[in-house]
């Protein structure tokens, strides 16, 4: 497809470029350094300002006037991102969330021993050619001059001189290994990953024998009884499936389902979207949202701005659900940023802080935006702040990632939900959205979700696929089947989706119910602050704005399980509990400081 | 093609002229350039508040020239520091100058490449064209039975019909998966008595099925294994082996293993090759049923095997997608692994119930890692976490419960067992059908390997031109290399192939 290969004035990859900020790399700023049995394999980062400055700085800018390049226009900022620096997470953002980090690097050791120059994560395996490539996917990468062995020795070259934890030599050809190392397992230096944050917290509540207790950290819908919630029409539509002596347990296509796959993109575009009327728009049916998101990070580290540019920069709110980080560092990406999105002040959404930092992002930046019902925030911007988002965006060159987790969910209304992603499409934008069908179908386990790519026109776009085909087939080879047809039967047909609909407001209607009953039962109990938050925030999560101590006071003293961002979950309150848990709150913020 | 983009763009720019200029070039370029630039302008710095030159127009030369200075000089710069340890090999040059400046008219994807299509759909599609009444694929890798169709088990019928009357619940699954199916997963391939399993040194994860399974270990091995990068395959092997690998980051190496000359074992090639791996290198080995050419090791030459593989330190990764599939018995098509284990050899293990419980879309199946000890598993767990959070936060629930209930009920396991060995028996039938019926057609070829050869493949020694004319001449679809799936061969059509291979290979 190219043309011939420009002469050599053009730098073939930002990972050149790069190298030089491998160590701040990854995720600076929240990290706490390296678990005690490891060696220090780097200074985790000698270039983080200690005591940052609390708000409003932005890393680059703040660099010594020698390293410091102005975010001049056009190719000057190509440039400029080479200083961009430590400190992408801004200190004083993460105030809130600082704590929860710092109990939940479940990456640290890993991040640690990537952050040393080895080979990077995943993106480094394409460095690394088979010989003669396998008949999948080998043919869709850039030629590769130099032969396998040729590779060994530069990655070796790589390694840094403190990397080999495991005490034996630095890879093949060095020698016959010591013979003591025959001994001691392979693995004896894995260091021992603390568990998720979430995962632990779920953990505790269920050993706590208190029966006061409540747990408003999970993130999964609860009735009022507090008991996991199957919708009926799921119910409904399983038995349908049950009953069909004709389905079996074939394989699905690669990509998924295609009536699922249409649908769910149809769901979330809208039924008159332009985008699909003009057959631009493609689909992946993925493990839930993450696997959307994951499987879009790879195609973008392999195919956007340049071929395998991981050095473009990846910007999530701050703050972010903690996995968007993770699925972009583990797909190859190495400069993840964050961008102003709460004010802890106001308890609302920094939309001025947001928009200076699309304006000082690097053109071609990504952009993770969260549809609807941020997590954790439960903070969205109105349909004018959004406009004035894709305004900047649009401008800027700056590539929108979509994170639809809560579709339906949040407002109760499919249509009012999409409202961004289908204002981002109307204004021309190419987009990836990445859909979980966990939240609003209720199909947690079951891992529905779906990457809805909008492209230019259908030629694009059969290409992006074809390219994902290939990422999916290295992933997980096809996705699985039960929950596509759960979702796909009832999409299609008009009763059934009347009947999700209904069951989707009725979760909505709750947690909007719970929003009301707190706020009321916090403002008549005289608690000291504002409440209103609690109102304006949507979807399953509410930023209560506690902070770390009162969270540990909630919990120790209270038996009510939350994160220590202060963030909980609404679907964990339920009518019986509201006054004990109005109580505790009000409590925690007149006796905790 | 990219510059001719370019340039086209332009022409229909200057053609489209409008009013204002905004880029902040404008002023001193040539006028040709200046009506490209208003015409961008309006589009992309108008809808601004406030409007204004902020940025130059993507296609301005000042730009190109500013980035091309700018790659220059880093260029110069990093060819003078230490390349090496720059990371990735030379690529051919990239084309993001030109692509920045052409994403703007076009799309951000008009420089992807289509992806070539998998090899076995192509051979699955031509088969739905045909209209040949007679007409056989023998390139799908999913089982039928004897009237073509595809099977669903009665167990698994049975343990879907204790699920659905059970009315659980939908919540997330725990990101390692259920524990019931990892530790059935376990026993089945490690064996109820194996020390390994006992003792709990082991760590077993949910996968989403053999791919996904190998990958999270790729990803692990990628990430812990630090002393080498090779992964030595066997040549052929499964062809997602290596990109699977590829993409997890490791470097793919080959080792002989089978000899098309016999088409059987090259056990001598494989000793040969294995014995010169460099220590501590990773090295894939079947467990049975090997894909593609259905040729296993004996247990005396797994023993050998084994014993060289311990002698170079190397790090051995089973791949299970068939355990029971392959003779019927579990424990035998276990017998590899459970061998390297007992002589004290840590592997790692895929495995898969695609096959074997027919859950092919289902996605179950488990990667096991034997550790020194149970505390190095629980770290090593910790560290499989980490990998699987971020590619799908937690697997599906459906398939494993159906394993796991299959598994963990005597009845239905009972069950179980008799119907794969029913599904192998069907297909070693056919195997040795088709061979009797060669000779009555009276092929005088010696097609003996097509018995010795065990599992779903079957590797016929067939050559490109032959497989060309069972297509053309007589329906019979097949991947190039020879590779047939017996799944689709049944007692209704095992005449028919019997007769077309004879006709072209007489």
């Amino acid at each position: 497809m190219h043309g011939p290969p420009l002469p050599s004035t053009v730098t073939p990859q930002h990972s050149r470029c790069c190298r030089p900020r491998r160590e701040a790399a990854v995720l600076p700023g929240a990290r706490p350094p390296p678990l005690p049995p490891l060696p220090p394999v780097i200074n985790p980062s000698p270039r983080r300002a200690p005591g940052a400055p609390t708000r409003g700085h932005r890393s680059r800018h703040q660099l010594p006037p020698a390293r410091r390049r102005a975010p001049r226009r056009g190719g000057a900022s190509w440039a400029s991102h080479q200083s961009a620096a430590p400190q992408r997470h801004r200190d004083a953002d993460v105030t809130a969330t600082a704590p929860s980090r710092d109990r939940s690097p479940p990456r640290a050791p890993a991040a640690t021993s990537r952050s040393a120059p080895g080979p990077p994560l995943i993106g480094g395996g394409r460095g690394g050619g088979g010989p003669g490539g396998s008949l999948i996917g080998g043919g869709a990468r850039p030629p590769r001059p130099a032969p396998a062995v040729k590779v060994s020795v530069s990655s070796r070259g790589r390694a840094p001189p403190a990397a080999p934890r495991t005490g034996t030599g630095t890879g093949p050809g060095t020698g016959p290994a010591p013979a003591m190392a025959a001994a001691a397992s392979i693995f004896a230096a894995v260091p021992r990953a603390p568990p998720v944050a979430v995962f632990k917290l779920t953990a505790d509540f269920r050993e706590d024998a208190d029966s006061r207790k409540v747990n408003l950290g999970v993130g999964a819908y609860r009735t009022d009884e507090g008991l996991p919630w199957v919708l009926p029409v799921v119910r409904k539509v399983e038995q349908m499936i049950a009953g069909d002596g004709k389905l079996n347990h074939e394989y699905l296509p690669i990509l998924g389902l295609p009536e699922f796959r249409a649908n769910a993109s149809r769901i979330a575009l809208g039924d008159d979207s332009p985008a699909i009327k003009e057959n631009r728009i493609g689909s992946v049916q993925s493990l839930g949202g993450t696997g959307a998101l994951r499987i879009g990070a790879e195609f973008l580290r392999r195919w956007y701005n340049g071929t395998n540019n991981t050095a473009t920069p990846v910007y999530v709110s701050s703050p972010t659900w903690e996995n968007h980080n993770s699925v972009f560092l583990d797909a190859g990406f190495k400069d993840i940023r964050t961008y102003h999105y709460w004010d802890a002040a106001k308890r609302g959404l920094d939309l001025q802080g947001l928009l200076d930092d699309m304006e000082k992002a690097p053109e071609f930046s990504i952009f993770i935006l969260h549809a609807c019902a941020h997590n954790p925030t439960g903070t969205d911007p109105t349909p004018d702040q959004w406009k004035q988002i894709a305004a900047v965006m649009k401008r800027r060159f700056l590539f929108p990632f979509f994170d639809s987790a809560y579709q339906g969910f949040a407002s109760g209304s499919l249509d009012k939900d999409a409202w961004a992603v289908r204002y981002f499409v109307s204004e021309g934008f190419e987009l990836f959205c990445a859909q979980s069908f966990s939240k609003n179908f209720g199909l947690y386990n079951e891992r529905v979700g779906n990457l809805t790519v909008v492209g230019k026109d259908a030629d694009n776009v059969q290409r992006v696929l074809s390219q994902m085909e290939k990422i999916v087939r290295t992933t997980w080879s096809n996705p699985p089947s039960q929950g596509a047809r759960i979702v796909a039967t009832t999409l299609t047909s008009p009763q059934l989706f009347a009947e999700w609909k209904d069951n989707v407001k009725t979760m909505a209607d709750r947690v909007l119910l719970m929003r009301s009953e707190l706020r009321s039962r916090l403002e008549s109990l005289g608690t000291p602050g504002t409440w209103n938050h609690i109102t304006d925030q949507i979807g399953m999560f509410s930023f209560t704005g506690l902070n770390p101590k009162q969270v540990e006071y909630m919990i120790k003293e209270k038996h009510i399980y939350l994160m220590a961002s202060g963030r909980i979950n609404m679907c964990g309150l339920t009518t019986k509990n509201l006054d004990y848990v109005a109580k505790s709150i009000h409590e925690a913020v007149t006796k905790i400081q | 093609m990219l510059w001719e983009q370019q340039v086209s763009f332009m022409h229909e720019s200057l053609s489209r002229s409008s009013e204002e200029a905004q880029c902040s070039c404008f002023t001193q370029t040539p006028a040709w350039h200046r009506s490209c630039c208003s015409a961008w302008a309006p589009r992309n710095v108008a809808a601004v508040p406030g409007g204004g030159t902020r940025g130059l127009c993507p296609f301005c030369p000042y730009r190109a020239a500013a980035r091309l200075l700018v790659s220059l000089v880093v260029r110069v710069l990093l060819s003078r520091a230490d390349l090496g340890s720059c990371g990735a090999p030379r690529r051919a040059p990239s084309f993001s100058l030109t692509l920045r400046c052409s994403f703007p008219s076009s799309s951000w994807w008009s420089h992807v490449e289509m992806g070539p299509p998998d090899p076995i759909l192509g051979v699955t599609e031509a088969f739905k064209r045909d209209t040949n009444s007679k007409k056989m694929n023998l390139g799908v890798g999913a089982y039928r039975d004897d009237n073509g169709k595809p099977y669903v088990l009665s167990c698994v019928r049975k343990a879907e019909a204790m699920i659905a009357s059970k009315k659980m619940d939908k919540e997330y699954l725990p990101i390692g998966g259920l524990a019931d199916f990892t530790r059935a997963s376990a026993e089945l391939a490690l064996g109820e008595n194996s020390e390994a399993f006992k003792s709990g040194r082991y760590v077993t994860v949910q996968g989403i099925s053999g791919t996904g399974s190998l990958r999270i270990g790729a990803n692990f091995l990628q990430r812990f294994f630090k002393s080498s990068r090779d992964v030595y395959l066997p040549k052929p092997s499964w062809g997602n082996h290596t990109p699977i690998f590829r993409d997890a980051g490791l470097q793919l190496q080959a080792y002989r293993y089978y000899d098309p000359k016999t088409c059987s074992l090259d056990f001598t090639g494989a000793m040969e090759d294995i014995s010169k791996i460099p220590e501590k290198s990773i090295i894939l080995l079947h467990a049975c049923a090997h894909n593609p050419t259905g040729v296993d090791p004996r247990q005396e030459q797994w023993k050998e095997l084994a014993a060289v593989v311990k002698k170079r330190n190397l790090l051995v990764y089973f791949d299970m997608a068939y355990q029971g599939f392959a003779s019927g018995d579990i424990n035998r098509d276990a017998w590899a692994v459970r061998h390297f284990i007992e002589q004290g050899i840590n592997i790692v293990l895929s495995q898969s119930y695609a096959k074997n419980m027919g859950l092919y879309g289902e996605r179950a199946g488990a990667f096991t890692v034997i550790c020194s000890d149970a505390e190095e598993a629980k770290r090593v767990e910790s560290q499989l976490k980490i990998l699987i959070r971020p590619m799908y936060s937690n697997p599906p629930l459906n398939g494993a419960r159906i394993a796991s209930i299959i598994l963990n009920t005597p009845e239905l396991r009972k069950e179980w067992l008799v119907e794969v060995k029913g599904m192998a028996d069907r297909i070693i039938g056919m195997r040795t059908q088709l061979v009797s019926n060669l000779k009555k057609e009276g092929s005088s070829h010696n097609w003996q390997h097509i018995t010795d050869q065990i599992g779903m493949f079957c590797f016929t020694g067939l050559k490109p031109e032959q497989v060309e004319r069972l297509i053309k001449e007589f329906s019979i679809y097949m991947t190039k290399d020879g590779r047939i799936s017996m799944a689709g061969v049944t007692s209704g059509n095992v005449g028919y192939l019997a007769h077309a291979i004879h006709q072209v290979t007489k």
